[in-house]
């Protein structure tokens, strides 16, 4: 088993808002392996992309207070000055954002963006560009060279994604986040972008952070899965043990949701409620509220994580129970 | 009543909403009082509101009780000798003629305060009217002034205020009128923009159906909605007026003297500078302070009125 | 463009019919009173100035655009164009200098702002601006010449016959209107920092700075270039105070004297060439937004095809 290139332990992050703290994420422990795939999947507002943020030290705002620690190759990324982030950033994580329209800046061409990156380096101007071509058909950029020299408001949402992989693959990162690469895209270009993502794993050996709310996309592509609510990490595992074996009922419901053509269910499954706000920090399960075995205690006690299988965790107390049996 | 005659199917539906304008008028007034208790508390606790009025006041009541704060009256000369510096007797020095400036600085809050009113009213009368027309009867009106707007936007306001002055004459009234003229195109823009989408709201399309006419649709049902907005405007355009119009006082244009015009009196004092530097320094101090105390109470009512326009 | 040569058209219409309408009988100020009646009449009709408003108003335009004829100043009774020839390079070098310190100064100091939003700095710089906004220009004037001047005696009172002479007048000038760029440049630099873009810069690892220079600060100019453009006929107004206070015999001086006495045509020369600027001024800052924002070039490109 190679080491685990990204750890994070306990991560909590909180926001300042008004009338206290908002809990955005709450001990999280996450591990990804060099060249693995990890999909982090959970609803809208549940804090993978806060938690993605915190890796990069990209928060916005500096009303947050953070927790806990992000090792990354064995130091704690936490530690790091800004400038010492700088050198991390780029070199060896990368990050894709969501929306691929407005992550581009729109008054320089995007082979000039690349190219920055790529300069950071050191390189030659020259050798530079031909770099950025190479990237430009690496990602599958019809027509390289012109696009190189387009301004990205002149590319379509795909293509700016394709760029945006570009820059971030440009200087070989070991990881790389990419944060709902494909939400604001059309479907057959989302699996286009997805096939170039799963190929860089193959190619490049990049570790790949890949936050979504398509469980989908995950069956796809991953190779382990975590599954946030609330800010909280509810259950990991190996992605073929998720889909068989799930354990807390958020996942199970989840699967549920899954549209499944070949199946007699026909229908869609629907989780009734919405993710809570957590204002402050109470002692109980936060899916208790919509969850169809709560019981008595999972509104009083908070769950601990508990490893059902070998890399299998889940925060419940079914599973706990289970485990006791 | 006279209406007694008229078909009862008539008399009912007027009489039903006379009803319904009882009604609403109660609620309305129920609720001005309730919400007239609120925006003053909110004036209350906003400190820029507050800090503004307390400056405000101040210079108010100087105006007020000019003759008798004032030491001296303001065109009295040789109440002491020629350009004294400032000491126990005259607070402020005296100035070229041996007239006491303490004395004239007082006075002088009559003119701005007399400015300010004057200023705001005339902007007010002509943009309201303006942007009220343009808006309500859109057309060959809405294009010409538009195109007016855009003119008197093309050349710089304080010059174009100097071409009025040019053609109705030097004065203090004179020049606060060339200034309304030019200014009055930043109230009738967003008046006409209100007007035109409360025109096809329901209750005035009510009130078209009861047949009232297109001058009291404009000023009792439109106007009374634009208010808000208006006050807000006011505010925080009266610093810019008192401004633009003591720099026309200032360039030779405004008050002439013997006017206790605290634009005059800079302009006088530069004159002086080298020799009685508390010519200029007072009025200065005094036409900061009452500027900035209209700003802030522009800040203030901005906030408590308009908060979705809060600077950032 | 089209819009603007049809705002320059209008303006100066208006100009004219400003001083067409103007009371008093021109012929009284080029002539003495006791001129006979008759010859009064003879001058008139040879002035053309029976004729109707838009033949006159021809006349005008046709003189200033093929001969450069703005008619005679009839206090100084020489061609306005010779007036104007020794104070135009006066007026421009001081708000040239006005623009580029006031550039100099605004740019780094509103970004900093904005960087360092609410902090002590943020709050110091920003309260400074508002107070200068409510600062009259002419009284700013007044207090350093009262500092540098008087007090300090580092620096002349008034005259334009060197470098140093225009010191206190630019820096009068420059106080006077940099408050709305810094507040621009900061509100506009806030904005930026928002976009995804940066963030994206920041996540390819390109140091602070760069970031600042390269992405926020080249977004920021956009919008802050045009204003300025914008506001070049504003400091051509502030101008006048200025140059009345500091006693620079340009543009603004000639204006005021002028207006005091009456003397029309210099007048209509000078407020028709401030709306020319104005109007140019504008298009210059439709052709730098162009330039700048490629967003903006490409539409402009597309809709000439």
């Amino acid at each position: 088993m190679s080491e685990d290139l990204l750890r994070l332990e306990h991560l909590s992050i909180d926001y300042k808002v008004k009338g206290g703290y908002l809990s955005a994420v709450n001990d999280v422990n996450l591990k990804i392996k060099k060249g693995e795939i990890l999909a982090v999947v959970g609803e809208s507002g549940c804090g993978k992309s806060t938690v993605a943020h915190s890796i990069m030290n990209l928060l916005p705002g500096g009303n947050e207070s953070v927790e806990g620690r992000i090792m990354f190759r064995g130091e704690n990324l936490r530690d790091y000055s800004w400038s010492e982030m700088e050198k991390i950033r780029g070199k060896h994580i990368g990050m894709i954002f969501q929306n691929p329209l407005d992550s581009l800046n729109p008054v320089y061409t995007t082979g000039d963006q690349v190219q920055e990156a790529i300069l950071m380096d050191k390189v030659d101007k020259v050798i530079a560009w031909q770099k950025v071509c190479d990237l430009f058909n690496d990602v599958k950029m019809p027509d390289a060279e012109t696009r190189a020299r387009s301004f990205p408001h002149e590319l379509s949402g795909g293509m700016r994604q394709r760029v945006m992989i570009a820059m971030m693959l440009s200087r070989e990162p070991e990881l790389l986040i990419a944060d709902e690469p494909t939400t604001a895209l059309d479907v057959t270009i989302e699996a286009q972008i997805l096939e170039i993502i799963k190929d860089l794993k193959h190619t490049h050996n990049t570790a790949i952070m890949m936050i979504t709310h398509n469980f989908g996309l995950v069956a796809e592509v991953a190779d382990k899965v975590a599954v946030m609510y609330a800010g909280e990490l509810i259950e990991y595992a190996d992605v073929f043990e998720i889909f068989e074996n799930p354990q807390h009922p958020y996942t199970k419901l989840l699967m549920k949701a899954l549209p499944r053509g070949t199946k007699k269910e026909g229908r869609l499954q629907i989780i009734d409620g919405s993710v809570p706000r957590i204002l402050d920090k109470k002692p109980g399960c936060r899916f208790a509220n919509r969850c169809p075995y709560a019981q008595e205690r999972c509104f009083n006690e908070t769950p601990r994580e508990v490893e059902v299988a070998e890399d299998h965790t889940c925060r419940c107390f079914l599973a706990e129970e289970k485990k006791e049996v | 009543m006279s209406e007694q005659k008229m078909a009862p199917a008539v008399e009912t539906a007027a009489e039903a909403a006379a009803e319904a304008t009882e009604v609403k008028k109660a609620k309305a007034s129920n609720l001005n009082t309730e919400k007239w208790k609120e925006t003053l508390m909110a004036c209350l606790k906003n400190f820029n509101f507050m800090l503004g009025f307390c400056m405000l006041a101040s210079v108010c009541i100087l105006a007020i009780f000019s003759e008798q704060i004032a030491p001296y009256d303001y065109m009295e000369q040789g109440v002491g000798s020629r350009f004294m510096a400032p000491c126990s007797e005259f607070w402020f020095g005296t100035d070229e003629l041996g007239r006491d400036v303490l004395s004239r600085v007082i006075w002088g809050t009559r003119i701005t305060l007399w400015v300010a009113f004057l200023g705001a009213t005339l902007q007010l009368v002509i943009g309201v009217t303006v942007g009220l027309l343009c808006g309500y009867f859109g057309g060959w009106i809405d294009r010409f002034f538009s195109f007016l707007t855009d003119l008197t936007w093309c050349i710089p306001s304080t010059i174009l205020a100097l071409a009025v002055v040019t053609l109705i004459g030097k004065g203090l009234t004179n020049t606060v009128i060339s200034i309304a003229l030019v200014a009055w195109a930043s109230y009738a823009r967003p008046v006409r923009a209100k007007t035109m989408s409360l025109k096809s709201m329901a209750f005035v399309e009510t009130g078209k159906a009861f047949g009232e006419s297109s001058f009291a649709l404009m000023f009792r049902y439109i106007l009374p909605n634009v208010i808000p907005s208006l006050i807000v405007m006011v505010s925080t355009t009266l610093p810019s007026t008192i401004l633009s119009t003591t720099t026309l006082s200032f360039l030779g244009l405004g008050s002439q003297a013997p006017s206790p015009d605290w634009g005059l009196a800079l302009s006088n004092g530069i004159t002086y500078i080298g020799t009685a530097p508390w010519l200029s320094i007072f009025p200065g101090i005094a036409l900061l302070y009452t500027v900035l105390g209209f700003s802030f109470l522009g800040e203030g009512v901005r906030d408590i009125l308009d908060p979705h326009m809060k600077s950032q | 463009m089209l819009q603007g040569v049809l705002l320059v058209v209008a303006v100066s219409l208006l100009v004219f019919a400003l001083l067409y309408m103007m009371p008093g009988d021109p012929i009284n100020m080029m002539v003495d009173r006791k001129v006979p009646e008759a010859k009064r009449a003879q001058m008139a009709e040879e002035l053309g100035l029976n004729d109707p408003f838009l033949v006159q108003y021809g006349r005008w335009v046709k003189n200033i655009v093929f001969e450069q004829d703005f008619g005679n100043s009839v206090r100084y009774k020489t061609p306005v164009i010779d007036l104007m020839k020794d104070r135009v390079p006066r007026s421009v070098k001081l708000c040239g200098w006005s623009l580029l310190i006031e550039m100099l100064i605004a740019l780094p100091l509103g970004l900093m702002c904005a960087i360092k939003k609410d902090s002590l700095f943020d709050r110091i710089t920003v309260s400074g601006s508002l107070l200068l906004t409510a600062m009259p220009s002419f009284w700013l004037g007044a207090l350093l010449v009262l500092v540098f001047a008087v007090g300090l005696k580092i620096l002349p009172i008034s005259g334009y016959e060197g470098a140093k002479y225009y010191i206190l007048p630019i820096f009068a000038l420059v106080s006077s209107t940099i408050a709305g760029t810094l507040r621009l440049t900061r509100s506009e630099v806030l904005e930026v920092l928002n976009e995804k873009y940066v963030t994206t810069a920041h996540a390819k690892g390109v140091p602070y700075k760069k970031v600042m220079l390269k992405h926020v600060l080249r977004n920021a100019l956009i919008m802050v270039s045009v204003q300025v453009f914008m506001s070049i006929p504003w400091l051509i107004s502030g101008a006048v105070v200025t140059e009345k206070i500091f006693g620079i015999p340009g543009m603004g001086n000639l204006l005021l004297n002028s207006i005091v006495v009456q003397d029309f045509p210099v007048v209509q020369a000078v407020l028709l060439i401030i709306a020319i600027l104005t109007v140019i001024c504008n298009l210059i800052s439709d052709i730098v937004i162009a330039l700048l924002d490629p967003r903006i070039r490409i539409a402009m490109g597309g809709g000439d095809k």
